[in-house]
């Protein structure tokens, strides 16, 4: 098996409080064999690092795949190679495809489709309910076995409050944590902007900040009663974050997420309906974006996640009520991450990784994570000054519904490695 | 100053320069209506079209009457009887008009931004005559012209509408226009049917209708769309007529030459009484005449800068 040595990076990997060491990282058998300073040895293959940043591979938790059924979208190959494009190494797949991944059948479809065309590591997140419904538990106890590492109706939010509690009991005695898409719909009202000042001048529907803090209220008092490992998605407004803070502070096992466009957007971005602007929970205020950075600082939110939704240009190119929520994130995660949170000094390195990599493979119970000697070889070697400017033309995604086109990022990939191989290398 | 807009997509983008060189330009088509011959040349050798995908009769009829009076030729496109029946998108109908060389795109459309999506995907003018609940800019220019030429001056004035705010359009482009001018504008309406947040766009909320008309200047009647009522939002019509409806007992307690606008088509009892709507504060069949004026001057500014920019893009 190939030996590759990667040298001279600037490692950050807060599992073992490196931050920042130059240091050689020699990769043999699909996993890190060493990282020491300037190992000597023959290499099949030297990565010269210098003046780069080398990370673990990035574990992105919230990323829609869309195959099985939407494969005009999105599939496993090309989400995969969108994933490595941004340093990404390991997905967890939310299951609302066609068919939703509620049974062992599907898990089975699911994971020959990933075997055959997957090129970064795939996680299979199950959903909660049948054909995520809200009405049936699905067999979580056998959807564990078969492989799912969590469920999730996400899209959805489970509204009876009873079939919650029990998928958390089952949840947990399997092992496994619940996703939460905290969201009461009624209360969404069939809005597609945030309630407020954009949604009166825009004359569109709004979404209230209830129709978010108030289930994810409920969802961790479920959380409180069952014990279960419970994880909000998507965190985009200020109470859900002081809600998510009191709950850690009271003990509560809960964790949360949030996407990069909610710490780097407003809804001001809506002024002239841009349907790649148009997601769920939508773009909030100001104080909501300072909110998310406050608890990605102080530690009330463990993870950033995309929430990779892509959509083809037919469902997004039309009337702003019509075109579909969701945009794509693989590919700008990490800069946008290094130029919205480490460049303004939200966030520094090692509490980026931290985010990016080490929280998800906590909640997750995933072995990586981490560069340590022994785990698998997923590493994620970043250009971190270097500017580029988000186009359609640029992304690996077969959508190109993403919130930042136009826009200018910092950081950008050079090489992902998984798995002990150079899985992806920038032209 | 010079027009440079191939497109009118709402009053929140116009400067107040640009609103006022829309009402000169109005202030000087007027006169054409009251010729004999009541055409000019302006637009001679243009098409307009008509977009229309909500029913609409008077909003339609009096862009067509004003191209008309500019000499240019109209088509009128409703859905029925277009392939919007048959999927066709938005962008895909308008890149056919603009294949078929018109010049012009009038759009009404049920969606908010519609307008300005198709703008944005087209080389030729459109002109939002309506999209969704966001705007709908020349019922509110003709609004404020109307309100000009009866009180001489918009800077200062009292403006107070009334009705749906929440859904409506006209309320929206009324706003920005009076706001951008000076004048003070006040919302009245039922407390479920003010949006959020819209004191941030520079206007008072008063939820009581005398209040509200105690010191107006003008008072813009919206008419209530009961047909658009899909949650039971509104009060019962009658009740709204008692608490929001404008009498003429309302209107003694009121400055005595309020200006008395609505947009029509009117309903009669519900948000005023026939004696208001016929009375000697009324200007309604008035701001039917002036949409005229306004809408042509819309139609000349848009394609005359739509050709500038295609002269410069040839060059």
């Amino acid at each position: 098996m190939q030996k590759i040595l990667i040298k001279n990076g600037k490692v950050i990997d807060p599992a073992q409080e490196i931050n920042g060491e130059a240091l050689d990282i020699l990769v043999q058998s699909g996993r890190i064999a060493k990282l020491a300073k300037n190992i000597k040895t023959d290499a099949d293959t030297v990565i010269d690092a210098s003046g780069k940043i080398v990370i673990p591979g990035i574990i992105d938790m919230h990323v829609h795949l869309r195959e099985p059924g939407r494969e005009d979208k999105e599939t496993v190959a090309s989400g995969t190679r969108a994933a490595l494009k941004g340093g990404v190494t390991s997905v967890l797949a939310m299951p609302n495809t066609y068919p939703a991944i509620d049974s062992k059948e599907s898990i089975g479809l699911l994971k020959k489709i990933i075997k055959d065309s997957g090129s970064a590591n795939v996680f299979i997140c199950a959903a909660i309910t049948k054909e995520r419904q809200g009405r049936e538990l699905v067999d979580i106890a056998g959807l564990a076995k078969a492989g799912a590492i969590a469920i999730s109706d996400d899209g959805a939010s489970v509204d009876d409050e009873n079939l919650l509690l029990a998928a958390m009991r089952k949840a947990k005695a399997a092992g496994i944590p619940v996703v939460c898409h905290s969201e009461d719909k009624k209360l969404s009202n069939g809005g597609v902007v945030n309630l407020g000042l954009i949604s009166t001048k825009l004359g569109l529907r709004g979404i209230s900040r209830e129709s978010e803090y108030a289930r994810v209220e409920r969802d961790i008092k479920l959380a409180e009663k069952t014990k279960a490992a419970v994880h909000i998605a998507h965190v985009s407004c200020r109470e859900s974050v002081e809600i998510i803070g009191r709950a850690k502070k009271k003990g509560i096992r809960v964790t949360a997420e949030t996407a990069p466009h909610y710490f780097s957007l407003t809804q001001e971005a809506l002024a002239g309906y841009d349907t790649n602007m148009k997601m769920s929970p939508p773009l909030r205020e100001a104080r909501d974006v300072e909110a998310i950075k406050q608890g990605l600082k102080s530690g009330v939110i463990d993870v950033i996640a995309s929430d990779h939704a892509p959509h083809t240009e037919n469902e997004k190119d039309i009337e702003f009520d019509r075109a579909e929520f969701g945009v794509t994130g693989l590919e700008t995660e990490l800069a946008a991450g290094i130029s919205e949170l480490v460049q303004k000094g939200i966030l520094d390195w090692p509490a980026l990784v931290h985010k990016l990599c080490l929280s998800p493979a906590m909640i997750l119970g995933i072995d990586r994570g981490t560069l340590k000697a022994g785990k698998p070889a997923d590493i994620t070697i970043v250009s971190a000054a270097q500017e580029w400017l988000v186009e359609k033309t640029v992304f690996a995604s077969k959508s190109k519904n993403s919130a930042f086109l136009g826009r200018k990022l910092t950081g950008i990939v050079e090489y992902t490695l998984c798995n002990g191989k150079i899985a992806y290398k920038k032209a | 100053m010079t027009w440079t807009k191939k497109d009118l997509l709402g009053l929140e983008y116009l400067s107040r320069e640009e609103i006022e060189l829309v009402l000169a330009t109005a202030d000087s088509f007027k006169e054409v209506s009251t010729r004999e011959i009541k055409k000019v040349p302006a637009l001679r050798g243009k098409t307009v079209v008509n977009l229309f995908y909500e029913p609409s009769t008077r909003t339609r009829t009096s862009f067509e009457v004003a191209a008309k009076r500019l000499s240019a030729d109209v088509i009128n496109i409703a859905t029925e009887t277009s392939s919007v029946k048959k999927g066709e998108t938005l962008i895909d109908t308008g890149k056919n008009i603009q294949a078929l060389k018109a010049d012009v795109i009038v759009m009404r459309h049920n969606y908010s931004g519609a307008a300005a999506m198709l703008a944005r995907s087209l080389e030729i003018s459109v002109v939002n005559a309506g999209d969704g609940w966001h705007e709908h800019p020349t019922q509110a220019l003709l609004d404020i012209f109307t309100l000009k030429e009866k009180l001489g001056r918009i800077a200062g004035l009292k403006v107070t509408i009334v009705g749906d705010i929440a859904h409506s359009r006209v309320a929206r482009s009324n706003t920005w226009g009076l706001t951008k001018l000076g004048a003070k504008v006040t919302v009245c309406a039922p407390n479920m049917l003010i949006p959020p947040a819209i004191e941030q766009m520079g206007v008072s909320v008063c939820s009581e209708i005398d209040k509200a008309l105690s010191d107006a200047d003008a008072v813009n009647v919206l008419r209530m769309q009961f047909e658009r009522d899909e949650q039971n939002a509104f009060p019962k019509q009658l009740e709204y007529f008692k608490n929001f409806g404008i009498t003429a007992e309302r209107l003694e307690k009121a400055k005595k030459d309020i200006v008395v606008m609505h947009p029509g088509p009117i309903n009669r009892g519900i948000e005023m009484s026939s004696e208001v709507a016929d009375g000697k504060n009324s200007v309604i069949l008035e701001q039917v005449t002036n949409g005229i004026a306004v809408r042509m001057a819309v139609l000349f500014l848009v394609a005359q800068a739509a050709e500038r920019n295609n002269a410069k893009n040839t060059d």
